[in-house]
């Protein structure tokens, strides 16, 4: 891989890219952890990751493309270690609810949100980078180091999947009552740890 | 230039094939995947993000 030696003006058009694409990565990681918090501390792992690697971003190609593949690792690294998962977040949909108060029909956005948080992992995501971030099914294909025909199946797949739960009315319950529990069982760790000293 | 065999020409072609492709590619909820993903895109970045971005010279 080239490596390129860095001049401050290089340098500083990173930071600038850099922090152009945060918002896009705020946005991919929430999609796949489905909590807020945790996304944020996603994202600014990237970030610092992205910074560390810079001589390895190739000038003049997609910032957002490569800080998503970083965002997906780290993300993916989080998964294996187990300290989250992938979950419906019930306070997410609340605070969508809420934003989304003048739209026509905000309980949609609420039903989207856990119907793709109902998905299978390696579907969501093909999903959010192809329906969500835009990208296509090549450069999605890149990131998640796949070949093109199976970011197709998985983003048909992830389709058809929240066709059925939105239209059909088929909302996972199972899945629901799982990430409830999860979203409990980690409250209470929560207050565990955070219970004053008695 | 193949084009040109279809009677109407790209334009028409390409209209023609639209809303089946639409229908098949882009399911009712399309927008609203669309919408919670810029509705993220379009929060004010919190401080502790711009805190991180300056840090990032300091620590070379």
């Amino acid at each position: 891989m080239a490596v390129h030696t860095l001049t401050a003006a290089d340098k500083s058009a990173f930071k600038r890219e850099l922090a152009e694409v945060v918002p896009h990565l705020r946005a991919f990681a929430r999609g796949l952890c489905g909590r807020p918090d945790m996304a944020d501390d996603l994202v600014q792992e990237t970030l610092l990751k992205a910074w560390a690697a810079q001589e390895r971003f190739e000038p003049g190609t997609s910032m957002r493309a490569w800080t998503f593949v970083i965002l997906r690792n780290v993300y993916l690294t989080e998964m294996r270690r187990n300290r989250f998962r992938g979950e419906y977040d019930e306070t997410v949909a609340e605070r969508i609810l809420v934003q989304s108060a003048e739209q026509e029909e905000p309980i949609h956005l609420n039903d989207m949100r856990r119907a793709l948080m109902a998905l299978p992992e390696e579907r969501r995501e093909a999903l959010l980078l192809v329906g969500a971030g835009g990208f296509s099914y090549e450069e999605a294909a890149e990131i998640c180091q796949c070949p093109v025909g199976t970011i197709k199946s998985r983003v048909g797949r992830a389709r058809a999947a929240i066709t059925a739960m939105l239209d059909g009315g088929e909302m996972p319950e199972g899945d629901h009552a799982k990430a409830a529990d999860a979203h409990a069982s980690i409250l209470a760790e929560l207050e565990l740890v955070s219970a004053p000293a008695t | 230039m193949t084009l040109e065999i279809n009677h109407g020409g790209e334009g028409e072609a390409r209209q023609a094939r639209a809303p089946a492709a639409t229908a098949k590619q882009r399911p009712e909820w399309a927008d609203g995947l669309r919408k919670l993903y810029d509705s993220v895109v379009e929060e004010p970045l919190p401080d502790s993000f711009r805190d991180l971005l300056d840090q990032l010279d300091k620590n070379d």
